[in-house]
């Protein structure tokens, strides 16, 4: 086999890097006002325009008046806050629910920001001029009633998209370095004369392809500005060192991204460029960069040959860029915060894996790749490893290293799988082998794709909930009948109420993706991302309208253990051993099998009587829902009922459970994501592609898990929901093997848009050269029966319960908890606990 | 089933099986626990292996029993899982114990079914049987992980509760068969055999032993405690401090600047 010659030697991490990391982390991430009020001011002055040139206008006047700063220290510049890790907001999107949380964001537990009084007034202001014209209004106003009536019983939810930008692409960096954005310009420039006076779409197409060249113009006199800015600090600059880098960092803000790169520091400040200002005109998270050992190494090539550049330069050029990566951020709402907990961004960049051609990809820069995460311990980007039959070995080395120091990096994928399930989709061979990933887990055609990837978290134990209720939830009906319990006869029947009752909320799902998909189109087409994407430019249609040469729709389904042991569970208990009956087991989730209710349950109910009252024409008083909620709180079962309901739920704990590799339970978990995974591609979005299934929660297992009630799995009510096509927490006890084997044996090709598989390992079987070869191991085995991803957290117990108390102690430890890493201090306690839940796997006495 | 595959049925007594094992062999293995040992050794941290009878045990709250009888084809069930993992790793399957060698047959058909499967197999052992037995299972036996605890039969007797003559001649006949990689291991027990003496002895024991080239310290440690507990036992070794990492270094230097032999602290 051909292979890229690589020279695997690590560089050390320079101290400028120590450094430029302290000095992002000396103050709490804030809000900034400015892009809210520079993009309200250009919409004022644009009314009547299309949209397409309005939102280039606004780009450009955002990119003009942005406050520009260069950080001590750094050699990639360009940040979108004045202070290290803060954020702009978005009110296109939506901006109900930041100033419905100014007052709490400061101190709520998941991701908070500081905001001062001076910033909520002017935000205030801003945000009046987008009462009614945001991308969230006209989505809601295009969704069914019966969508509405899902989401708001949490079936699912879209709220990703909903208030945001949609992001999750990756652009063609490479176009913009090798051709400059005078190159895209130039494509663009024949485009429009290629736009015939008698084509149908003539004026919309001028128009959007005009915004392209408006916003690339934007780009490029953006980076003047710095260059300016740095030339400027450099005629100040006493240090002479310092005052070479500035005058370096000029020249090449002078040069990139409008020319070609000459360098390997030109190709990544053009880069840089690229990706923040993605981040300017949108929303959207989970840019990711993909393929950057890829596409960073021509570069890399040239300048090392010609001696212009050294191992150790490259490195601290590397990491400088890794530092920017983790100086982006977001604000989210409350409920979004803790579905992504960790002020993740998701910018997912991946080393490795094979060439359009078919032959591994290594090269120095993957190496590189992982050790800049290593020396900058960062939780972006989100650094992701491909593995093939014919991955170099020293490669999956480095990776099973960066893995043992517990950052949660790098993810694993399985070529293998992968590019198959691709193909699946209609993708040619040559671009499923370029996949890169976005996100968390999703399988991506680099620059060429609107995978729509994060477009939903749909709850799979809700609709099994309302098998048992016939459709009711909370008091009205939500879901489809499906049959009293008592005509459920057969274990047959049953499933086949559950699939009715999934097939129902997925169609309701597509519903309001569509819904989400159109508002889009109409209200935030974005010229500068789609000009990053084929065939944008050349079909003269912007991302969000179907001009990407690939178009997909992938919302995630979560909770496969909960439904395979649940439905194992009734099979085996109801149906064949007859130990109780459906009705007996409703009877017990109902009452949470004895284990007495929280504040949700109390809530829940008090609602439900006091809409029953309502509707009987009876006043609610505080005093009767006060009544309900004591009631609820302090209500004690009959003994014997009690103790029935708590034989129930041992007798389920007893059975096997999904990741024990037990075939039974797990062929249900195959049969279960197939319940999700099957109706999904039979439905069409408006950009002209289908929809695909994912199999991930991110982190929102742990707050949907809190409006979903007690599972016939023995779950109670209100705790969290598995995560992924991960084994529930704590149920599997037979090792990582047994674990994969279970997770292997789901059909990973028709959860096309990505399965996320968490494994927490213990320090100590990770300790050895041997051992860390038995990892990989452990990996490609588990990959040679199609397995698709996997990750670690590589932590012990005391460490984390140790770091829930004295949080002070443990500022900088970052642990893996979705499809993305995070610092464990800044989760909420509620994920804390669930990522201490996740069953440590360790090895033989 | 032809009449060849017979061995897949012959039954035996084992307390545990444990998948993902790394520290015990090469590569990723399952091993399979057989329960009955003819020693007592103080330190012993599977109280439940020693007692061939099925008994119970407490383990957090519960009352668990130790040992179910299984066919060799029931163990090879759960074997067979792990394939794909042993083909990466090169591991395969460990026998362990107790002794194995006091189920002789059970002890052979797991073996040779092992290397019917085509993966690798090692079997943790202090070789406490008639050489005959022993020379039944080498055939499909890849490594010999030996036991070797102390030279001195006295002292072998009073913490293990017999004398080591016949597992020392053994190990001798298994090193000069030539039919298995020997590897001699040495728990380190303080009070008992911890001075670079008594742990050099059994290194120039092992040196003279042909084919042997590594041995590995195994420094002892308590996590056996609480199972003693739930058997309802006092715990032998009391509280005694586990060998701190300096010493165990200081004991394999012994052994490298004694020997030529390999020496690793662990498994």
């Amino acid at each position: 086999m051909m292979r890229t010659m690589f020279d695997p030697t690590p560089v050390a991490k320079s101290e400028r890097i120590t450094r430029l990391v302290a000095d992002l982390f000396r103050k709490m991430p804030e809000i900034e006002a400015a892009r809210a009020e520079l993009i309200t001011e250009s919409y004022q002055n644009s009314e009547g325009l299309p949209e397409t040139t309005r939102k280039a206008l606004a780009f450009r006047h955002i990119l003009a008046g942005l406050p520009i700063v260069i950080r001590p220290g750094e050699l990639i510049v360009g940040s979108t806050t004045i202070a290290p890790r803060g954020c702009q907001t978005y009110p296109e999107f939506s901006y109900e629910w930041l100033e419905a949380e100014f007052d709490t964001v400061e101190h709520r537990a998941a991701d908070p920001f500081y905001i001062s009084e001076e910033t909520k007034q002017r935000l205030r202001r801003a945000n009046g001029y987008w009462k009614g014209r945001t991308t969230s209004e006209l989505a809601r106003s295009y969704m069914s009633p019966e969508t509405l009536r899902a989401m708001a019983h949490n079936v699912f939810t879209p709220g990703n998209y909903y208030y945001n930008g949609v992001g999750h692409v990756n652009v063609h960096y490479d176009r913009v370095i090798n051709e400059g954005l005078t190159g895209i310009m130039a494509q663009t420039v024949q485009a429009l004369k290629r736009v015939r006076a008698g084509d149908p779409h003539y004026g919309e197409k001028r128009r959007f392809l005009e915004a392209v060249l408006i916003s690339c113009q934007a780009v490029i006199d953006y980076a003047h500005r710095y260059a300016a800015l740095a030339r400027e600090e450099a005629g100040r600059e006493q240090d002479p060192g310092r005052r070479q880098e500035l005058l370096d960092i000029a020249e090449r803000c002078t040069w990139v991204p409008e020319h070609p790169a000459r360098t390997f520091a030109e190709g990544l400040q053009a880069f840089w460029f690229v990706q923040q200002t993605i981040q300017i005109e949108s929303s959207g998270h989970s840019i990711s960069p993909g393929r950057f050992d890829q596409y960073m190494y021509p570069l890399y090539a040239q300048d090392t040959a010609a001696g212009r550049l050294t191992r150790e330069q490259a490195q601290e050029l590397i990491d400088c860029v890794w530092v920017k990566l983790n100086d982006l951020n977001k604000c989210r709402d409350a409920v979004s915060a803790e579905g992504f907990a960790g002020y993740s961004l998701f910018q997912n960049l991946i080393v490795g894996g094979q060439t359009p051609d078919g032959r591994d990809a290594t090269n120095d820069l993957s190496f590189m790749c992982l050790d800049a995460t290593k020396h900058v311990f960062l939780p972006q980007p989100s650094i992701s490893i491909r593995v093939w039959n014919g991955s170099a070995k020293e490669l999956l080395m480095r990776a099973a290293e960066v893995t043992r120091t517990g950052i949660g990096f790098p993810a694993y994928y399985n070529d293998e799988i992968i590019i198959p399930s691709m193909e699946n989709r209609g993708i040619p061979i040559e671009d499923a082998r370029n996949y890169c990933i976005i996100g968390c887990v999703e399988p991506h055609v680099p620059g060429k794709e609107d995978g729509w990837h994060d477009a939903a978290f749909f709850n799979m134990c809700r609709p099994l909930e309302m098998v048992f209720t016939n459709g009711m939830d909370h008091g009205e009906l939500a879901g489809i009948q499906t049959g009293a319990l008592s005509t459920l006869t057969t274990y047959e029947a049953f499933k086949e109420a559950y699939r009715q009752q999934m097939a129902y909320h997925i169609e309701l799902l597509v519903n309001a993706d569509n819904a989400i998909d159109r508002a889009h189109a109409e209200r935030s087409p974005l010229p500068f991302e789609s000009c990053l994407i084929d065939d944008c430019i050349e079909r003269g249609i912007p991302l969000q309208q179907g001009g990407a040469h690939y178009n997909f729709t992938g919302p995630q389904g979560f909770g496969i253990a909960n439904v395979a042991d649940s439905l194992y569970a009734i099979r085996t208990l109801v149906y064949e051993q007859r130990r109780f009956t459906l009705e007996e087991l409703a009877r017990a989730m109902q009452m949470n099998y004895g284990q007495g209710f929280d504040e949700t349950t109390a809530t829940e109910t008090a609602e439900a009587v006091a809409k029953a009252l309502t509707e009987a024409g009876t006043e609610v008083t505080p005093e009767i829902i006060g009544g309900v909620i004591r009631q609820v709180l302090t209500m004690e079962l009959p003994e014997a009922e009690k103790k029935r309901y708590e034989e129930i739920r041992q007798m389920i704990i007893d059975l096997p459970h999904y990741g024990n590799d037990v075939d039974e339970v797990d062929e249900i978990a195959r049969e279960a994501a197939y319940f999700y995974t099957k109706p999904l591609p039979q439905y069409r979005n408006p950009r002209g592609g289908i929809f695909q299934a994912g199999l991930y929660p991110v982190s929102a297992n742990v707050p949907l898990g809190k409006q979903t009630g007690a599972t016939p799995d023995g779950r109670l009510a209100h705790t969290p929901v598995a995560d992924g096509v991960s084994p529930t927490s704590g149920y599997d006890l037979h090792g990582p093997t047994a674990s994969c084997n279970s997770v292997a044996r789901l059909d990973h090709a028709d959860a096309s848009n990505g399965t996320l598989f968490n494994m927490k390992i213990h320090p100590t079987a990770m300790t050895t050269e041997r051992d860390l070869e038995d990892f990989v191991s452990l990996v490609r085995g588990f990959f040679d029966q199609k397995g698709m991803h996997m990750q670690f957290n590589v932590v012990d117990r005391q460490t984390l319960l140790d770091a829930q108390t004295h949080p002070e102690r443990y500022a900088g430890l970052v642990v893996r908890v979705a499809g993305y890493s995070a610092l464990f201090t800044t989760l909420s306690k509620s994920l804390q606990d669930d990522i201490i839940r996740r069953t440590e796997q360790g090895f033989g006495r | 089933m032809t009449e060849n595959h017979e061995y897949l049925h012959v039954r035996g007594r084992i307390f545990d099986i444990q998948r993902y094992s790394i520290h015990d062999g090469i590569g990723i293995r399952t091993i399979v626990f057989l329960k009955g040992c003819a020693l007592r050794c103080r330190w012993c941290c599977n109280p439940e292996s020693q007692s061939g009878e099925i008994e119970q045990m407490r383990v957090g709250g519960r009352v668990q029993t130790c040992g179910r009888d299984v066919t060799v084809q029931e163990i090879m069930e759960t074997v067979r899982r792990d394939m794909p993992y042993y083909s990466r790793s090169g591991g395969g399957l460990t026998l362990s114990g107790g002794e194995s060698l006091l189920q002789p047959d059970f002890a052979e058909a797991l073996l040779r079914a092992g290397k019917s499967l085509g993966v690798n197999t090692a079997m943790e052992s202090m070789g406490f049987a008639e050489f005959s037995v022993i020379r039944r299972i080498l055939p499909y036996l890849d490594t010999y992980l030996m036991d070797i605890k102390h030279m001195d039969p006295a002292k072998h007797r009073e913490w293990c509760g017999r004398e080591n003559t016949v597992m020392l001649e053994n190990a001798r006949r298994i090193a000069e068969s030539g039919q298995t990689q020997l590897i001699i291991r040495v728990p380190v027990v303080p009070g008992f055999n911890d001075t670079e003496e008594e742990i050099s002895a059994i290194a120039r024991f092992a040196e003279e032993l042909p084919g042997v080239e590594q041995i590995h310290l195994l420094p002892y440690h308590n996590y056996g405690e609480g199972k003693y507990e739930g058997l309802g036992r006092p715990y032998p070794m009391g509280k005694v401090a586990r060998p701190t990492p300096e010493k165990m270094e200081a004991l394999r230097a012994a052994v490298t600047g004694k020997t030529k032999l390999l020496c690793q602290i662990g498994g």
